[in-house]
């Protein structure tokens, strides 16, 4: 494979320090799971932190060994000579704390009880990950990212590094983003939650213990997802009306390819994916918005920050819109903040940032060989 | 790279000497980032610039210059009052649409606004309407059936909409083939660098 890093292989860190969360919830100890790609330099000042959104994890590049066709979620863009060049930086990924990848989650099994967290898992948000991803710095004594990016809810957990941490980290790389959700946004995730929370093999989040999973319900979640990621112009012209037996059938059967298409997904991802993760993640996201405390002023939110910014959006993304980027890119310059803006026409709605675009990826290119500019010995 | 950039826009110099050291700079139409970058490198500028064409942007993170990708006379209204010592519009005044608004969102945002703009009551363009043909020239290479130019004006136009306007011209530079020129410049300068204020 081109430009791959290859054959890479997961990591656990064990953490036994006790971990409070924002809840007042404490965990007394938690296991991420990460990866990593190139090198760390002499003075630890190479080093990138990829977080991910709401579906991702660890395994952000390459391929796992036998198993070639596992490539990493953001391959496209992590490789050597790729935008994020691991020739020149040192790369982390993990799976936050919550996740379903190996990271201690609700499906991980409670050491006092022997059973799996389920329901009792603590509500996670973007601060907490943010202070876990710290801890996870520290194992490598990596004082000062280079730089911090994620798309998405993984660009809130860039934007908070520079909030909590204005000095661990000199350049955030916000995709895709938005200074906390909008209420059409919550709306969306609540109808995900409830799909799940209404299965009635969910148990109230227990289900392990009955040995049954909400498969339609995180099947329907991820169904609305999906809707919500593309952009109408890529649906129609993926899938336009097409019907998959070329005919009609008068019936409530899989007709139009976007059905096919929806279910395919949902199955998919129902079938690996934890449904209280999933519940966490979304809940993370409707909660993030860094201005709540004070006041809803975004401008006092960024006071703090030092890093320099990119702000990244794609035009056909409707659930993170431009317009949201713009927001976060005003209250950057009114703090007189470092910021780069790109705007980037784009077919495919949210999924975007995970797309290879030409102008995306030369912009991602170029502000990226600066940053590695800096950290050259 | 800095002399280049120098002898290709004279104007350029002429903005540079306008503008001390460590101020911070507003440049609407930045194109690649030139003028930043070279105000960075030369007067140790805080700058932003807005532009709206991707190979522009691209260009512009290449230089290390920072970037708003927006539409310069919306974009422009996103940035606070007197958030700038100068904002410059070099090149640019001509082919804006709403060229009267912009002026005014030029003096709200900067302390200062530094205008550069092609002289089209200068002589060679004069002489060639008198022949009978719209002027083309270094300063205004296009066609008039593909040009951007929507609003050409003279020294003596811009003077006037300054004066509607109620802003102080604090300086004025005026050039033909990267030489100044002092005695006729409406007539004989082919580009023009202005220095304005509202009036206080």
């Amino acid at each position: 494979m081109d430009n791959s890093v290859g054959i890479v292989s997961a990591k656990r860190a064990v953490f036994d320090t006790p971990f409070t969360f924002k809840s007042g919830a404490i965990l007394p100890r938690y296991e991420l799971m990460y990866e990593t790609y190139g090198n760390l330099n002499v003075d630890h000042s190479n080093a990138i932190l990829i977080c991910h959104a709401l579906s991702g994890y660890h395994h952000v590049a390459g391929y796992y060994a036998g198993d070639e066709k596992n490539i990493g979620w953001w391959d496209n863009m992590v490789g050597p000579g790729k935008p994020v060049d691991t020739n020149k930086f040192f790369v982390i990924g993990l799976n936050n704390l919550g996740g379903c990848h190996g990271s201690t989650g609700p499906s991980s099994i409670n050491p006092d009880t022997g059973k799996p967290y389920g329901a009792s898992f603590p509500v996670v948000t973007v601060d907490d990950w943010v202070a876990a991803q710290a801890r996870l710095a520290d194992l490598f004594e990596i004082n000062q990212f280079a730089a911090v990016l994620g798309g998405s809810l993984g660009g809130m957990q860039a934007m908070q590094w520079a909030l909590t941490y204005p000095e661990r980290v000199r350049h955030v790389l916000a995709i895709a983003c938005a200074p906390h959700l909008t209420a059409q946004n919550i709306a969306f995730n609540d109808v995900a939650r409830s799909a799940i929370l209404t299965d009635p093999d969910f148990h109230s989040g227990d289900f392990y213990q009955h040995g049954v999973v909400p498969t339609r319900g995180l099947r329907l979640a991820r169904m609305l997802g999906h809707i919500t990621y593309l952009s109408d112009d890529a649906m129609a012209d993926k899938f336009g009306r097409e019907l998959r037996g070329g005919k009609l059938n008068f019936s409530f059967d899989i007709e139009f390819q976007i059905e096919s298409y929806l279910r395919y997904q949902g199955d998919k991802f129902a079938a690996y994916f934890d449904a209280n993760t999933y519940l966490l993640m979304t809940k993370a996201l409707d909660y993030f918005d860094p201005a709540r405390d004070l006041g809803g002023d975004l401008n006092r939110a960024f006071a703090a920050a030092k890093a320099k910014f990119l702000v990244v959006s794609f035009t056909t993304d409707w659930r993170f819109s431009p317009e949201r980027s713009h927001e976060i890119v005003h209250a950057l310059l009114h703090n007189k903040l470092d910021v780069s803006y790109a705007e980037i026409a784009s077919q495919h709605g949210h999924d975007s940032f995970l797309m290879e675009d030409e102008q995306y990826f030369a912009v991602m290119r170029n502000y990226l060989n600066n940053v590695a500019e800096e950290c050259a010995p | 790279m800095n002399t280049s950039i120098i002898e290709a826009r004279p104007d350029f110099a002429a903005i540079a000497a306008w503008i001390p050291q460590g101020s911070s700079v507003l440049d609407l139409g930045c194109g690649d980032g030139s003028l930043l970058r070279y105000l960075r490198e030369t007067r140790e500028v805080r700058g932003y610039g807005v532009e709206i064409s991707d190979a522009n942007i691209a260009a512009c993170v290449a230089n290390k210059v920072n970037v708003i990708q927006n539409d310069l006379e919306s974009g422009i209204a996103d940035f606070e009052n007197e958030s700038f010592d100068f904002v410059i519009l070099s090149q640019t005044l001509q082919a804006t649409r709403h060229t009267e608004a912009l002026m005014k969102e030029i003096v709200r945002v900067g302390r200062e606004g530094i205008v550069s703009f092609p002289n089209f009551g200068y002589w060679k363009n004069r002489l060639q309407v008198m022949f009978g043909n719209m002027p083309v020239s270094d300063e205004m290479p296009y066609q008039w059936y593909d040009t951007p130019n929507v609003h050409l004006c003279t020294l003596d136009d811009f003077e006037i909409l300054c004066s509607h306007q109620h802003l102080s011209i604090l300086g004025r530079h005026v050039m033909a083939n990267g030489s100044d020129v002092n005695l006729l410049p409406n007539l004989r300068g082919s580009t023009a660098v202005y220095r304005v204020r509202r009036d206080t």
